[in-house]
């Protein structure tokens, strides 16, 4: 019983400004659902809301079925974690995981082993007795959440709560994370704008911008098939190259005058788009170095501008006609030199096509 | 290779030179900001005779005693001007923390109708002298049959602390991140139990800079006193040694400066053994305003 | 709360009904209870504060018996006199040397203390702020008794260096400027405090990178740390114009107005005129005189302040 669902709710501030413009979103029990999207897209005040922090100016929001519009943050049955962990400073690591349960009045030796557990879980049972200052960012990171877990509370709400830390703690405690849900199963909200921990942590990511949501998911859906534009652009890093096209005579027209024909299984789909202005949308990652007898594979010419070596790959940054900023994938083994002309096969079983104007996937 | 050793020579120089300069300030400094109350020191251990004596160092004590310490700790008049000074600012010290304290809480974390007015005119406040004042609370305090009574003066010298430590404590309270508040109200804490389990506790560096204001502000509060005060067995301190002792004979010096220094022992200690409290408090104000 | 769940249920609602109504009424409540913590702070502003000084205003209006109104006859009695223009004239000329030589002397301090290594600014710093931490009614004892006629340590001091005894306290002139050595002895620590305050956050990164555009230590001084000081100091500055302007217990002990009357400021005049000679009216018209000067300084601390926290923010 404790699934989380928002009716159009909206988010107006004073002057008319809307922050979140009516969004819908049913979360089942157990369930990890991460909110994502570039900052101000309204993911955070949806957090908030459901945290009661934060008014909301229109629709219902209901947690294990009951409607908590008017119920105060106490009084809702969840537990935060903040971006800066929010610990009290001036107590232990003890009595910050003991204080909710404290106030509301538990018997010590259930607030010892409950605390006890939770340290148990996220390995901090040592620290117990010191003060967030003496923590490292790792470690104040996981009281944060021993004092969420401490509760047994129907929902999680995560705030960023990795963005503080470093990039080698930052995908640790991204483990840690998904770890802890696996052992305590506590329906769980997780706002991000980092689209790598949207998709390694979440059973079902939202992906959201200017207030709407654009997409809800699984992360492979969200990587294969986008909906609109922008989630083909966020999903992914590098992201998606978006290249002007027309579609004529079952082949792809880019501006750039390359011909890519279309595979078989995806034509009729495309029928009703011939003459429209559109996007040729693929992934770095399926256009790479030339590779023969890959079934539907087109050719593509381009003249590389930067290469990046990353070691396990190597990525090439080119521009193809008014298509600036694009990213192939190459093999690392495969010669590539700024200036030289290098023949790029793109994978058209994992291409996309949108709409030039509304941007919607095809 | 020659040039660059010469201009490290050279920058090696000036720094010294500036650090000796530095020094030489400083050592000038401590010594005429110390000569007053060293020599008060020096002339409350000189006897009578050794003070009325025109030959010689004044600046040198040949015989010390502490016939004067005695003498004054003996008086009944400077043992009651002590225990008024402490219940005035004690009481001052109590109500003023427990305003601000509350006030700035109010003024920090809940927005509500006129809070910035309110703010602002904390520090206006904070800006009229008690010398504006004086005539007429004078009249005001007259009226309330107050007059010649410490606990008139613990009615008006809130006027001297509160704005000032309303204003720190609004400063220490803001600095308090807002999750803080967040994490507590989710937590399940009332206002009541965010005020005195996280906002007190955590701003306590705050609470005792504003604590030791409060009381070095009373302590040595001077133009009240003066105007409303004229029986000695109410006098604070520092008017209590500045019009009772200084009316007796010519020679009561050594008396004077004895009670002068034990008068001002109270804020002196505390100062020695809170000095970064006592610092940060007073430039919070500024930086912090 | 079943109420609700069934309200959820049943018909659609529009986005204003009921939404965060609970929300609001404690946000009402919250106002409230804010409004009544803050009540005590307001009655010390109103009652304290701005009664009295709407009361002031009042008394100065009043005849010398107290029983009719006088209008601005108060007034008028003290710009026709001499020794209240003294008064004016004297307390201008206090609190403009005062301040001026205590941000000096404060600012060369600070630099000092700020110059030298680390660990030893503590001690300095302790040493001195003593002067500011002594009740200045009581140390100025201390002056005053160095400042004796007939046993002044300082004109011994002075007749080391074979300069003739200063009648400290006997003569006008003299006088006022051993009120502002006190004055400035008192007041200098706390400008040396604010100033090494804000000397310290400036960043001194800041220094690094105009060290290596070639900037010597005066252009430093000149084009970073003045600039980046330039709202405490003035902040620092208008505080202290008002505090010096509106002293008191230096001049009382010291001199007390005399000689003959010759070196009052306002509070002591306010006070004579006041309290000791008992004319409540003209001594509230004395002190209200202070109020335009404060009310100019105020308006630009107050505009400082503002602008201090706007950078901030």
């Amino acid at each position: 019983m404790a699934q989380v669902t928002l009716r159009k709710i909206v988010k107006e501030y004073e002057g008319g400004v809307q922050a979140v413009k009516g969004i819908d979103l049913d979360i089942a029990d157990h369930e990890f659902v991460v909110l994502v999207g570039p900052s101000g897209c309204g993911k955070s005040t949806t957090l908030r809301m459901i945290a009661g922090l934060e008014e909301i100016s229109g629709g219902d929001i209901m947690i294990g079925g009951s409607v908590v519009n008017d119920v105060p943050p106490r009084d809702r049955d969840i537990a935060m974690v903040f971006q800066n962990y929010a610990l009290y400073p001036h107590m232990s690591v003890f009595d910050n995981m003991a204080f909710g349960l404290m106030l509301r009045k538990f018997p010590k030796d259930e607030i010892k082993r409950r605390v006890d557990n939770a340290a148990r879980i996220l390995d901090i049972v040592p620290l117990l007795e010191r003060k967030p200052k003496a923590l490292s960012g790792g470690q104040r990171q996981r009281v944060a959440m021993g004092r969420a877990i401490v509760r047994a509370p129907k929902v999680f709400l995560f705030d960023e709560p990795l963005s503080n830390l470093d990039a080698k703690l930052r995908v640790q405690m991204r483990t840690e994370i998904k770890k802890v849900h696996q052992t305590v199963r506590t329906t769980t909200i997780y706002v991000t704008h980092d689209q790598v921990e949207a998709m390694t942590l979440a059973d079902r990511v939202v992906v959201m911008n200017h207030g709407i949501i654009e997409q809800v998911g699984p992360p492979q859906e969200l990587y294969h098939n986008p909906a609109t534009r922008f989630v083909a652009g966020f999903i992914g890093s590098p992201a998606m190259n978006f290249l002007p096209a027309r579609v004529e005579n079952d082949r792809v027209h880019l501006h750039g005058d390359a011909w890519l024909p279309i595979p078989e299984a995806r034509r009729a789909r495309y029928a009703s788009a011939v003459g429209r202005d559109l996007l040729f949308g693929i992934r770095p990652e399926h256009l790479t170095d030339q590779r023969l007898g890959l079934p539907n594979r087109a050719d593509i010419l381009i003249t590389p501008e930067v290469i990046e070596p990353m070691g396990m790959e190597t990525l090439v940054h080119f521009h193809l006609g008014e298509a600036r900023d694009c990213c192939a994938r190459i093999e690392p083994t495969v010669h590539a030199a700024p200036g030289e002309p290098i023949l790029l096969t793109a994978d058209m079983n994992n291409m996309h096509l949108l709409d030039a104007a509304t941007g919607r996937v095809l | 290779m020659n040039l660059a050793a010469n201009i490290h020579g050279s920058l090696r120089a000036e720094r010294r030179w500036a650090l000796i300069i530095a020094y030489v300030s400083l050592c000038a400094a401590v010594v005429i900001f110390l000569l007053p109350p060293v020599y008060m020191l020096i002339t409350s251990l000189k006897t009578n005779a050794e003070m009325s004596n025109l030959q010689g160092n004044p600046w040198l004590v040949r015989s010390p005693t502490l016939e004067h310490y005695g003498t004054i700790l003996g008086n009944p008049l400077f043992l009651t001007f002590f225990w008024n000074s402490i219940k005035v600012t004690v009481l001052t010290v109590i109500v003023t923390m427990v305003i601000s304290v509350l006030a700035a809480f109010a003024l920090a974390r809940m927005r509500f109708w006129g809070s910035q007015a309110l703010a602002t005119g904390v520090f206006l406040t904070y800006l009229v002298p008690d010398t504006l004042l004086f005539i007429p609370l004078y009249q005001i305090v007259g009226g309330l049959g107050l007059l010649n009574s410490t606990w008139g003066l613990v009615l008006v010298y809130p006027t001297l602390t509160v704005p000032f430590c309303t204003w720190i404590m609004i400063g220490y309270f803001a600095s308090i991140p807002k999750e803080l508040d967040e994490a507590a109200l989710i937590d399940g804490a009332t206002w009541s139990q965010m005020l005195l389990k996280i906002f007190i506790p955590v701003a306590l560096p705050g609470i005792i800079a504003a604590t030791i204001f409060a009381f070095t502000v009373s302590w040595a509060a001077f133009v009240y006193p003066t105007a409303f005060i004229t029986t000695p067995d109410q006098m604070p301190l520092t008017i209590g040694v500045v019009s009772t002792l200084v009316r007796g004979d010519t020679f009561a010096w050594g008396q004077i400066m004895a009670g002068a220094l034990l008068a001002a022992l109270p804020p002196v200690v505390v100062y020695a053994f809170l000095m970064d409290y006592y610092i940060a408090g007073l430039t919070a104000g500024a930086t912090k305003g | 709360m079943p109420d609700s769940m069934t309200a959820a249920v049943s018909a659609p609602r529009g986005p204003e009904s009921g939404a965060g109504g609970g929300l609001r009424r404690l946000a009402r409540r919250r106002s409230t209870i804010a409004f009544l913590m803050t009540l005590p702070l307001i009655c010390v502003i109103v009652g304290l504060v701005a009664y009295p000084a709407a009361y002031a205003v009042y008394l100065s209006t009043l005849n010398r018996r107290m029983d009719g109104f006088a209008g601005l006859l108060q007034f008028e009695i003290l710009v026709d006199n001499e020794t209240f223009w003294l008064v004016v004239w004297q307390s201008c000329l206090f609190a403009i040397s005062a301040v001026l030589a205590k941000a000096l002397i404060g600012f060369w301090l600070a630099h000092m203390l700020h110059h030298i290594p680390t660990k030893g600014q503590r001690k300095w710093r302790g040493m001195l702020l003593i002067p500011w931490v002594i009740p200045p009614a009581l140390s100025t004892l201390g002056w005053w008794w160095m400042y004796d006629p007939t046993y002044s340590s300082l004109n011994w001091i002075l007749a080391i260096f074979a300069v003739p005894a200063v009648p400290w306290l006997g003569e006008p002139w003299w006088a006022r400027i051993s009120v502002i050595m006190v004055n400035v002895w008192y007041g200098a620590p706390f400008f040396m405090i604010m100033y090494l305050a804000a000397l310290k956050s400036v960043p001194e990164q800041l220094y690094e990178a105009a060290a290596i555009d070639g900037a010597t230590s005066w252009q430093r001084l000149r084009h970073i740390t003045l600039p980046m000081m330039q709202n405490i100091i003035s902040i620092t500055v208008l505080f202290s114009l008002i505090v010096t302007f509106a002293n008191y217990d230096i001049v009382r002990v010291l001199t007390n107005g005399g000689p003959r009357d010759l070196t009052h400021v306002f509070a002591t005049y306010a006070f004579q005129v006041g309290i000791l000679s008992g004319n409540i009216p003209r001594g509230a018209a004395v002190s209200l005189f202070m109020l335009p000067a404060l009310a100019v300084f105020a308006y630009f601390i107050l505009r400082g302040v503002n602008r201090r926290n706007r950078e901030m923010a």
